[in-house]
């Protein structure tokens, strides 16, 4: 079924350039981005109401972007060796179906007052597109780019920062455009918004191509006199899973997403609370428009410097800065200084994300690195819950013993700091993987 | 094998691509920049 699909036909031919491969990629990340914006939908959400004119809670209503969250991670982890079978088209196309039928499902939910229904579709179904999509064209863009694996990453991981400026202008904009033209605009907008992704990253499936076995770049020589961690061999992913080295990156790429949530959970709080009386809740929106903007053009930025540099040293000033600036944060006097180092920090997280799958093709190869990446993600998953668990616990608590919230910031951030040393530590362990590892056969797999 | 060839993908058609994707994300990040501009009013 689909025979285009299939690995065999998207195999470039001789003369095809690379740099059509990072615009498929961004494709889908710029819409799969997306989830990142779904608060836009929250408020319109709460304020539906069923026929006996019961309505929705806000933890209900919250649920549904950490289903999403959670079975992108899972679905990742679950799906990546069959994409490293199946090839990245027809993974983009599974992404691109399954993320498109949760909106349109999500959107039944939203017409008959069913959280079940959106659950299912903008949660699991979704969930899934998200996942398939995030992982699709890790490895396709490492075997394009040999020479520059962090930034053909980061480019396309960029994307996902991106996706969320898009999502949430669009989101709104479309649902004010059928309230006024008498739709339910909620479920329109969702049902609009299947339909344009679809499309968007159709192009991506279409324009996705694989190099052929043995291509690379012209004039393009490994480099032999290069980091020990550059791995010359292959580790296939069951074997990955088992090795020191990937519960390491785990670990490294947990620590760095529970601290940068910790800032994006509270962004527009916390600096109202830190700055009473000199930041509006206006400003503060700004503020958060402003970390976005780092977030984004941090997963460009380190994940290239990261080919120059190399990937540990990135972590480790990811770590090193990122606990002195967490330690710092909550006593800096000037709002100027508080937004850029908060800026500087969102840029480390976003960077977090985009260094990573070049640090596992360093670390095992690029054999199973889109198999070995989904399940790395698993770390996301756990860090979505544990940052804002942090986070929230403490405000919580704070309240509740009627403490004023600025001062429960300072544990949250030197907290967060502590966690940025114990991804330190765990950077600081990583070593080449062992021979035992590797896989003993020349290095011919699929792309 | 090694393809060394790249130059036979037409620029205009590489410079589209890049368009189709760069058009939402200008849009995109415009939106944001409006909305961080509000920090300094």
């Amino acid at each position: 079924m689909l025979p285009f699909l299939d690995r065999e036909h998207s195999i470039a031919k001789p003369g095809f350039s690379r740099w059509l491969v990072p615009p498929a990629a961004l494709a889908i990340h710029l819409s799969i981005g997306q989830v990142y914006a779904f608060s836009v939908f929250k408020n319109p959400l709460l304020a539906l109401k069923d026929a006996d004119g019961s309505a929705w809670s806000l933890k209900e209503v919250g649920y549904i972007f950490s289903i999403a969250i959670a079975v992108l991670g899972l679905s990742a982890a679950v799906f990546g060796k069959w994409l490293e079978k199946e090839g990245p088209r027809k993974a983009m196309f599974v992404s691109a179906t399954c993320f498109s039928v949760g909106f349109i499902v999500a959107a039944g939910g939203a017409v008959w007052h069913s959280l079940p229904l959106i659950y299912l579709g903008y949660g699991v179904i979704g969930g899934v597109g998200l996942g398939v999509g995030y992982i699709s064209p890790v490895k396709t863009l490492i075997r394009w780019f040999p020479d520059r694996p962090g930034l053909a990453t980061g480019l396309a991981i960029m994307g996902f920062g991106g996706g969320a400026m898009i999502g949430s202008p669009l989101g709104t904009r479309l649902m004010a455009f059928y309230k006024i033209s008498g739709y339910q605009p909620i479920a329109a907008a969702w049902i609009t918004m299947g339909i344009l992704y679809f499309i968007f990253m159709m192009f991506g499936v279409f324009t996705i191509r694989v190099p052929q076995e043995g291509w690379k770049p012209a004039g393009w020589v490994p480099n032999t006199n290069k980091s020990a961690l550059i791995s010359s061999h292959n580790v296939e992913v069951n074997t990955a899973f088992g090795t020191p080295q990937f519960w390491l990156v785990w670990v490294v790429l947990c620590m760095n997403v529970t601290a940068g949530i910790g800032i994006l959970e509270q962004a527009s709080p916390m600096i109202q609370d830190l700055f009473k009386g000199h930041v509006s809740p206006t400003a503060a929106a700004g503020f958060v428009g402003v970390l976005s903007l780092f977030n984004m053009g941090g997963r460009f930025f380190w994940a290239s410097t990261s080919d120059y540099i190399g990937r540990k040293p990135t972590y480790m000033i990811f770590f090193v800065a990122g606990a002195v600036l967490y330690w710092l944060l909550p006593h800096l006097g000037s709002v100027p200084l508080f937004v850029l180092v908060a800026g500087l920090l969102l840029s480390m997280y976003g960077g977090g994300f985009s260094t990573i799958p070049a640090y596992l093709k360093d670390l095992f190869g690029d054999y199973n690195v889109s198999a070995i990446h989904g399940r790395l993600l698993t770390s996301w998953s756990v860090a979505g819950i544990v940052g804002p668990l942090i986070v929230n616990g403490i405000l919580d608590h704070y309240v509740a013993q009627h403490i004023p919230k600025d001062q429960a910031y300072p544990i949250i951030l030197h907290i967060m700091a502590g966690l940025l040393v114990v991804g330190f530590l765990a950077n600081l362990l990583i070593r080449p993987v062992a021979e035992g590892y590797w896989i003993k056969m020349p290095a011919t797999a699929k792309v | 094998m090694t393809a060394t060839q790249e130059n036979h993908t037409s620029p205009a058609l590489i410079t589209l691509a890049w368009i189709i994707v760069l058009i939402p994300t200008a849009w995109g990040v415009y939106n944001t920049i409006l909305n961080a501009m509000k920090l300094f009013q």
